[in-house]
């Protein structure tokens, strides 16, 4: 046994150094590789000067960011809408008993609809249709028909999410809380969402980013954000560096979130077996 | 965790990397505005395109023997023209850029004509907008798509000298109030829309300044549309576009006016950067221009130009 502990405490696990060499090698290969492929290609130099120009890059950037403001008033807006809509939605469908049928059958129609149209498709027929309808003043803001949209398509995947997180409470919690004498209803706010909520963070984070990019869909319907900012900005220039910043601003935003999503579920994985409570 | 993390390093690596050296490749150029200025000027940097160089055999053309002339689909009147049968050849849409019809088919077949090439030695292929300038080989010897010079635009394609000088105009609906304007203090408090990636969208912020955001559309038929709609409240076009909107496609619109003043616009061929045609194609528009060509086919496919009155600051 001490032999054991007076080898370990030697250095490091030879084994671990070796495999950790080898993908220090593997990963500089492959990158160095594909680097040398792109930036001896014939036509690289032209494309650099399209796509990476320090020059235009640096003259974007401000306009850029004071876009992306509108991106970010409209995924902060439509996630606040599709958290609260989405769980509204999971709950009719959880729904029990006979009566609540029509409420159920409207909820799964709802999420196959708009987990079906493209988002985009749904942008253009409210963007484009509702103001044609003469019911509302069709000089309303744009980035009002973008978050209903966004709300509407966005919280048909969300709902999925949260039945899904209920679903995975074991029924014997519902069984516990009723037999304390809580009604279905408070067995429902006070025991299974807020379990079922804390199971599916990751999940709904995920859809978060998704709904976070989309938001340069929202540019079809006429609105400058930080997409159709970098398209005028690029047709001006004629140079596509606009459009690289652009995937840089979502890099830089949506990475962390990414990594986020990666600890939280590590952290789920590490945690308590399922069915216990934090 | 860890592979994700040397990755996405990588990745900003590579990326740092490519505009480092972009940046050390491009600082020389920039650096010196002399050089810009001199293109701005001179859009023709290579006068010295002796007849020779521009004699129809020793042209360097994308397919030997024929002059290809890009533009983009639906290719719009007056622009383009519809031939009287309706029919198109394909794939044009609308109008049909091979029957020498409408504005810009029209002058394209008189600098093919120039440069020495037959009506049957032209053909037209189709070039969305942001094909025109995108790198690598070129699939067209000149772009005919009402594309404004512009001295930044030069330092990825050449453009050529102009062959159609034009002004914005405002399309707006009929009873709109905006419709009596004549001053551009009149236009501050509404909501503009143009097609992205048109000179129209800078029109609107350093023309008119409007209090509220201008909405940007991928087509001017979307923002038509829109106006139609009365989600924007007027559509900034140039002018002979402006004059296809109100007599063609919305029967209810009409232009309030055009801007004149600032720096005049327009329209060029594009070409590759560095083409060895541009000077040619520069030498063919002289002469048209000299020998009142291009203001004859002007006043034959644009003849509105005098009838709408100018706004006023």
């Amino acid at each position: 046994m001490t032999q054991t502990v007076r080898t370990r405490r030697r250095g490091p696990d030879p084994r671990a150094v070796r495999s950790s060499a080898i993908a220090i090698v593997s990963t500089v290969a492959v990158f160095g590789l594909v680097g040398w492929v792109v930036v001896h290609a014939p036509g690289w130099p032209e494309v650099q000067a399209s796509f990476f120009n320090a020059q235009v890059f640096w003259e974007s950037l401000p306009g850029l960011l004071n876009a992306f403001v509108v991106n970010i008033q409209l995924f902060m807006i439509a996630e606040v809408f599709v958290l609260a809509f989405g769980l509204i939605l999971a709950i009719m469908r959880g729904l029990a008993g006979p009566v609540f049928l029509p409420l159920r059958i409207m909820s799964n129609a709802y999420t196959d609809i708009f987990r079906a149209i493209p988002g985009v498709l749904v942008i253009y027929l409210l963007g484009f249709g509702i103001p044609g309808l003469g019911l509302i003043d069709p000089r309303t803001d744009q980035r009002i028909f973008g978050i209903a949209a966004l709300t509407l398509v966005y919280s048909a995947y969300v709902s999925e999410v949260y039945r899904a997180g209920i679903e995975s409470i074991h029924p014997s919690q519902e069984a516990a809380a009723r037999s304390l004498g809580l009604s279905r209803f408070q067995a429902l706010r006070f025991v299974i969402v807020p379990q079922a909520v804390r199971r599916v963070i990751p999940p709904l984070l995920n859809d978060f980013i998704g709904l976070q990019k989309d938001t340069v869909l929202v540019s079809f319907i006429g609105v400058v954000e930080i997409f159709r900012y970098a398209q005028i900005k690029s047709a001006a220039t004629y140079n596509f560096t606009p459009l690289m910043g652009v995937a840089l601003v979502f890099i830089v935003v949506t990475i962390p979130l990414i990594h986020l999503v990666d600890w939280l579920v590590a952290r789920d994985r590490r945690g308590a077996p399922v069915g216990s409570t934090r | 965790m860890r592979r994700i993390t040397i990755t996405s390093l990588g990745l900003v690596a590579i990326l740092a990397a490519a505009c480092t050296s972009a940046g050390s490749s491009v600082a020389p150029s920039a650096a010196s505005p002399s050089a810009v200025a001199v293109v701005s000027s001179a859009p023709s940097v290579a006068p010295s395109a002796t007849p020779d160089a521009c004699a129809k055999a020793s042209l360097t053309l994308v397919t030997p023997g024929k002059f290809t002339i890009g533009t983009d689909n639906p290719a719009y009147p007056p622009y383009f023209a519809e031939n009287a049968d309706k029919h198109t050849t394909p794939p044009w849409e609308i109008g049909d850029p091979t029957n020498g019809q409408g504005f810009e088919s029209a002058v394209g077949y008189a600098i093919a004509d120039q440069l020495g090439f037959d009506k049957a030695d032209v053909t037209w292929i189709v070039v969305p907008f942001a094909n025109s300038f995108a790198p690598g080989p070129k699939t067209f010897d000149i772009d005919l798509n009402q594309v404004n010079y512009k001295t930044e635009r030069t330092q990825t394609a050449d453009l050529t000298k102009g062959y159609y000088f034009g002004n914005q105009a405002l399309v707006v609906l009929k009873d709109s109030p905006l419709a009596k304007a004549t001053t551009i203090a009149e236009l501050k408090d509404y909501v503009y829309g143009a097609q992205v990636g048109t000179t129209s969208y800078d029109a609107i912020a350093s023309v008119i300044a409007p209090t509220k955001p201008a909405l940007v559309y991928d087509t001017n038929d979307l923002a038509i549309k829109a106006l139609g709609d009365m989600t924007i409240d007027g559509v900034m076009v140039d002018l002979p576009t402006a004059d296809y909107i109100t007599n063609v496609q919305v029967e209810n619109a009409t232009i309030v006016g055009q801007f004149e003043g600032g720096t005049p616009e327009y329209f060029s061929a594009v070409l590759g950067k560095g083409s060895t045609l541009t000077p040619c194609v520069d030498a063919a528009i002289d002469s048209l221009t000299a020998d009142g060509t291009l203001d004859k086919l002007a006043s034959t496919w644009l003849p509105f130009q005098d009838s709408v009155p100018v706004i006023k600051p």
